[in-house]
């Protein structure tokens, strides 16, 4: 199941807070972030990168973004 | 997976922006800005802040173009490249709070982030306390965050709104085309332009904005941010924005030794003062400020181009706070503190804590 992570409307360095805080309590796994802007897409990506997961796929909708991070 | 990529925010690319504002910041320096204040946010939006009359401190009164470049350049590569998404409502009155406290504590120290980097850069010693100060004051907002710090979610704004921040400071820029500085003379119809200190020193006006122009291109294309390179290391030991913050640090450094710009010591330093922990406080409450609202006064300014009205709120903060800091003495000098310098910094860090501490709370993930 893939779990997720709301940091829409928030702004630098809440979802890469949000995104480390639960990709740390998941350890490994399907993780969806959703964000709002370009700033945090890139931050979101590079902070995941680092903590050894990887970006599966980016999803532009309606102005938002859905990062999906895998970990196995 | 990602389509396209912004070469500005890869790892070369931000210690290229870093590297090529400490150039400038220095160059600024020898065509007439002051010294060790080729760029300096807070001390520039201050001078604008006194050019517009709201406070009388006659030496630090001139419409700064690089603070509109920086607003305008960033406007336009948000434009460029679809990232103008007008935005707010995130606790605008904290921010402007935040701001105000920010400058104050700024102007017991005699400058922003920037200058701090471009003092050391010049070799003022007394920047290392200010650095000093900045980064703890920094490490002490990392710790609210990670108690659930938060000023809450934007919402998105139609564009009209978003167009508000360039649209103002496109207007300031042509209030300074129609009233410009007429030599000797201390005002040009409605602003004020200083005949002596610091606000009579600047380079070029065209040369100005045009580097202001650039650098806000470039710093909204990297996300260059001071304070946000502090707080990443501190708070997740990532070094992406901090290795900008040293390019433009060593960048500045190598240009002074070249242009004879850098002369090491701590006293009679060009616009500083040697009141070490006072440096360090006031630099302290900045930082705090900085981190609490997310951005240095330098992404403020870049982020209000992209249409976020809540960086723009803070940056009025920060110019309302410039008007109090000279109006009430709180402002230092290069002889030292001002008369309410020390009871300014302990409102402005209780204001910050106060703000810290009246927003923890979590943020459903």
């Amino acid at each position: 199941m893939t779990e997720k992570v709301d940091a829409r409307g928030l702004s630098c360095p809440q979802p890469v807070l949000l995104a480390l805080s639960k990709m740390r309590d998941m350890k490994t796994g399907e993780l969806e972030v959703l964000v709002d802007n370009e700033v945090s897409k890139e931050n979101v990506s590079r902070a995941a990168s680092k903590e050894g997961w990887e970006l599966a796929q980016v999803r532009e909708e309606a102005e938002e973004y859905h990062l999906l991070l895998r970990r196995s | 997976m990602e389509t396209k990529k912004n070469l500005f925010a890869t790892s070369l690319g931000i210690v290229a922006v870093g590297a090529v504002i400490g150039v400038l910041a220095a160059l600024l320096q020898k065509w007439g800005n002051p010294g060790n204040m080729g760029i300096c946010v807070a001390c520039f939006e201050r001078d604008v802040a006194g050019s517009l009359g709201l406070h009388r401190a006659d030496v630090v009164q001139y419409l700064r173009p690089e603070i509109f470049g920086f607003v305008l350049g960033a406007f336009v590569a948000a434009l460029s490249f679809s990232e103008f998404k007008p935005r707010s409502g995130s606790a605008p009155l904290a921010r402007f709070l935040l701001g105000m406290s920010a400058m104050i504590g700024a102007l017991v120290f005699l400058g922003c982030p920037w200058r701090a980097v471009l003092r050391l850069a010049g070799g003022d010693g007394n920047a290392l306390f200010g650095l000093a100060g900045l980064a703890t004051g920094v490490g002490i907002g990392t710790v609210f965050f990670r108690s659930g710090y938060s000023l809450g979610r934007t919402s998105k704004q139609n564009h009209g709104l978003g167009l508000l921040m360039p649209l103002v400071i496109a207007g300031l820029l042509v209030l300074g085309l129609i009233f410009p500085q007429i030599p000797n003379e201390p005002k040009s119809g409605v602003l004020f332009y200083s005949l002596k200190g610091p606000g009579s020193q600047h380079a070029p006006l065209i040369v100005s904005l045009v580097i202001g122009l650039a650098v806000g291109f470039a710093a909204q294309r990297s996300r260059f941010c001071t304070m946000g390179a502090l707080r990443d290391l501190i708070l997740f030991r990532h070094w992406h924005l901090f290795s900008g913050f040293m390019a433009l640090l060593v960048a500045a450094w190598l240009t002074n030794l070249a242009l004879g710009q850098f002369h090491p010591g701590f006293a009679n330093q060009p616009v500083a003062h040697t009141q070490s922990l006072w440096n360090f406080f006031g630099m302290l409450v900045a930082g705090l400020a900085f981190a609490l609202a997310g951005g240095c006064p330098g992404r403020q300014l870049f982020m209000s181009g992209e249409g976020d009205g809540d960086a723009a709120v803070f940056v009025f903060g920060m110019i309302v706070g410039a008007a109090f800091a000279h109006n009430f003495g709180l402002a230092s000098s290069p002889a030292g503190i001002g008369p309410h310098g020390m009871a300014a910094v302990a409102v402005a860090l209780i204001a910050c804590l106060y703000i810290g501490f009246s927003n923890i709370k979590r943020v459903g993930a």
